[in-house]
């Protein structure tokens, strides 16, 4: 089912959850809600869902106004972060009550809700009451019930934040998995990146209720359009140094700090020059240590993070300035360990403070 | 466990002399309720009593007798106590109905007024119903002229009684229900909303048998305020003998000179035995109302 949000706006009193958010969702498409807290993805859902009423803007589905048309009619499934099962009842009646409302025959229903249960590998448990599982089987029959009545359109709500770390990779496979067999336009709200990037075909990242963009992962890692989106896309965050400029040097064009003076390519200069002022982005991937000889700038080693695979290394550049880079852990590097730093500057992101948009991509 | 064992060992003879002190403590101050239920429980089965010792007529100890229960072959004892039943039982029905309803909606939507009516029934609440008697009684005889349902719901009548009973108890019953269904999350409504319920079938099968500890104890309360209802029969069933057991008792006061205080105390006892029954079984839920409901599912 297609989706196509026209301007939706929420608002209670002064309060403003959502701010005139207009997307489009394809058929099929897992599309994911990326914000921090409080940004309005919930509301958005929820009026998706047809909970809330929109205070204004449209809705439509398969090209047709739903505004108006009650959650039960709209045949869509959802999945919740509490899980919301109902804990009368137990994880057979749990799924099978949608289809009970459906007036669906009863041996149909037990037909259905085994099947989705065998799938989502709590076929077992149907006779138990939800208090009696674990957070991982409360979120497969949860998702089953969202499943069993075969909606057109799934809606998630970080439904998996409450589950610890290792589930959550499990589930996260699982969940991409089966939107992918069952081909079901979904729409997942997090605010978890790496959730996002790992999972969604496009990602809208939305901020005070606002949509900051929306984009494929790569599209928006690669070429953020504004500051928030840079330093919220990627994990760890891109390093953003303050009170850079760009000057054209004969063919080439120079970035120079306080600490460092960069050769940037033209092609990413030549938007930047006589500027003034600008911030600087570069992933923690993207910076290395200077080979042997190798001119870099030189700052000193502040903290250094583990990560396992990587060392994540807080370097202080001279005029306090910090970035943060990836190292590899066999260099043991400690606090106070003298470094030089060589930047990637393929991938240097420009930013205008005062707009706090890309100067790259528009 | 171990940290228990602990202290017990350090602590030793104080804490045990602080907690055997509060044993005494407490049973001493409930000396003079359990004197009370024994003198109850002698004085409905002897002649008279002096102190907690049953006497005969010549004042030796002894004087059994079942002379005060003879009441209960009096068929009027049977009516007041079907009428104190049915006083009893319409505020369960009555409160409890009424009260899930508004208590969802008050909890669970948002409507012009809202805010008012909430403060209305809190100060409502606040008001000692004495102070209503008169005011009540004109809306009863009003009622009574109305065709039919006066003959119900009027004055003089059990109906009547257990309307203006019901409607004093309402407020106390909507602010607990509403309680209760604020404890509950909005995400489960939500998903039973998707999954294709009204939102009245949300309310009666997905809400409300999580409240029920809740409603339990609603009717638990109700009932005891019914059934041992003294003031509004009394005033609203002037003229008729027949109301229920609190105003028989003060009627069997009034009426019989000397007042014999044996045969009160056994109408006492005999009002007493169904609530005591009831206790013995509810107790659990009945802790519950203060506990919040449905801590613990199921
Ligand atoms: N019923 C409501 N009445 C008033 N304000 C509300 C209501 N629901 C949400 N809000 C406000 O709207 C904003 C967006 O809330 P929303 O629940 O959509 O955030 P969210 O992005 O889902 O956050 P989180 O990640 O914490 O769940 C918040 O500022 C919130 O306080
Ligand atoms: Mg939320």
């Amino acid at each position: 089912m297609r989706v196509e949000l026209r301007n939706l706006c929420k608002r209670w009193g002064n309060v403003v959850g959502v701010d005139n958010i207009s997307l489009e969702i394809k058929d099929s498409e897992f599309v994911a809600l990326l914000g921090p807290s409080g940004c309005g993805k919930t509301t958005t859902l929820l009026m998706i869902a047809g909970i809330y009423k929109p205070t204004s803007g449209e809705i439509l589905f398969d090209g047709r106004i739903v505004n108006h048309i009650p959650p039960k009619d709209r045949n869509i499934g959802m999945v919740f972060q509490s899980y919301a099962l109902y804990p009368h009842m137990t994880v057979f009646e749990n799924m099978a009550y949608p289809l009970k409302l459906q007036k669906v025959p009863k041996d149909e229903q037990r037909r259905r809700v085994q099947h989705v249960a065998d799938m989502m590998g709590i076929g077992h448990l149907l006779d138990r009451k939800p208090g009696q599982l674990s957070g991982g089987q409360q979120q497969r029959v949860a998702l089953g019930r969202a499943l069993v009545k075969d909606p057109e359109l799934l809606l998630f709500d970080e439904p998996l934040s409450n589950l610890d770390a290792r589930l959550r990779l499990t589930m996260r496979g699982e969940i991409k998995r089966r939107q992918m067999e069952l081909g079901i336009t979904s729409i997942y709200v997090t605010h978890d990146q790496v959730e996002a990037m790992t999972m969604a075909d496009r990602i809208a990242v939305i901020k005070d209720g606002k949509l900051q963009a929306y984009d494929t992962p790569d599209e928006l890692y690669e070429r953020p359009r504004t500051l928030f989106i840079a330093g919220f896309i990627g994990n760890p965050p891109m390093n953003l140094i303050n009170g850079v400029e760009v000057v054209r040097d004969g063919e080439e064009y120079l970035a120079r700090h306080q600490a460092f003076c960069l050769r940037v390519p033209a092609e990413r200069g030549k938007h930047v020059a006589a500027k003034g002022e600008v911030i600087l982005g570069i992933r923690p991937e993207d910076i290395s240590l200077a080979d042997d000889g190798q001119d870099g700038m030189r700052g000193e080693v502040y903290v250094v993070e583990p990560l396992g695979r990587d060392d994540l290394v807080n370097v202080e550049l001279p005029g306090n300035t910090f970035i943060h880079f990836l190292a590899d852990p066999a260099l043991r590097l400690k606090p106070g360990t003298p470094v030089a730093l060589c930047f990637n500057t393929e991938k240097v992101q420009f930013f205008d403070p005062r707009t706090e948009r890309s100067l790259l991509w528009h | 466990m171990a940290i228990w064992v602990e202290t017990e060992r350090t602590g030793g003879l104080s804490r045990q002399l602080r907690s055997s002190m509060a044993y005494v403590l407490l049973i001493v101050s409930i000396i003079p309720i359990l004197v009370g239920y024994a003198w109850l429980l002698i004085a409905t089965f002897s002649y008279r009593t002096e102190g907690l010792l049953p006497k005969d007529a010549e004042g030796h100890v002894g004087g059994w007798t079942l002379a005060n229960w003879a009441f209960v072959t009096d068929p009027l004892i049977w009516r007041v106590t079907l009428n104190s039943l049915l006083i009893a039982l319409a505020m369960v029905v009555g409160v409890g109905l009424a009260s899930s309803l508004a208590g969802y909606a008050l909890s669970r939507m948002n409507f012009v007024g809202r805010r008012g009516f909430l403060s209305m029934t809190l100060i409502l609440h606040a008001f000692p119903s004495v102070t209503l008697l008169i005011s009540i009684f004109f809306v009863l005889q009003a009622i009574s002229a109305l065709p039919g349902f006066g003959n119900i719901f009027g004055y003089n009548t059990v109906g009547g009684v257990a309307l203006v009973m019901v409607s004093l108890d309402l407020p106390l019953g909507i602010w607990l229900m509403k309680g209760f269904f604020d404890n509950i999350s909005w995400d489960m409504e939500r998903a039973a909303l998707i999954d294709g319920a009204s939102r009245f079938r949300v309310w009666w099968e997905i809400i409300m048998p999580q409240i029920r500890p809740g409603l339990a104890a609603l009717a638990i309360f109700t009932f005891l305020t019914g059934w041992s209802a003294y003031l509004i029969p009394a005033t609203f069933t002037i003229g008729t003998k027949v109301s229920n057991l609190p105003v028989y008792i003060n009627y069997l006061m009034s009426e019989t000179s000397p007042t014999n205080w044996n045969q009160i105390a056994a109408v006492g006892l005999f009002q007493m035995i169904p609530i005591l029954v009831f206790f013995f079984f509810t107790q659990e839920k009945l802790l519950n109302i203060y506990s919040g409901g449905t801590k613990g599912g199921v």
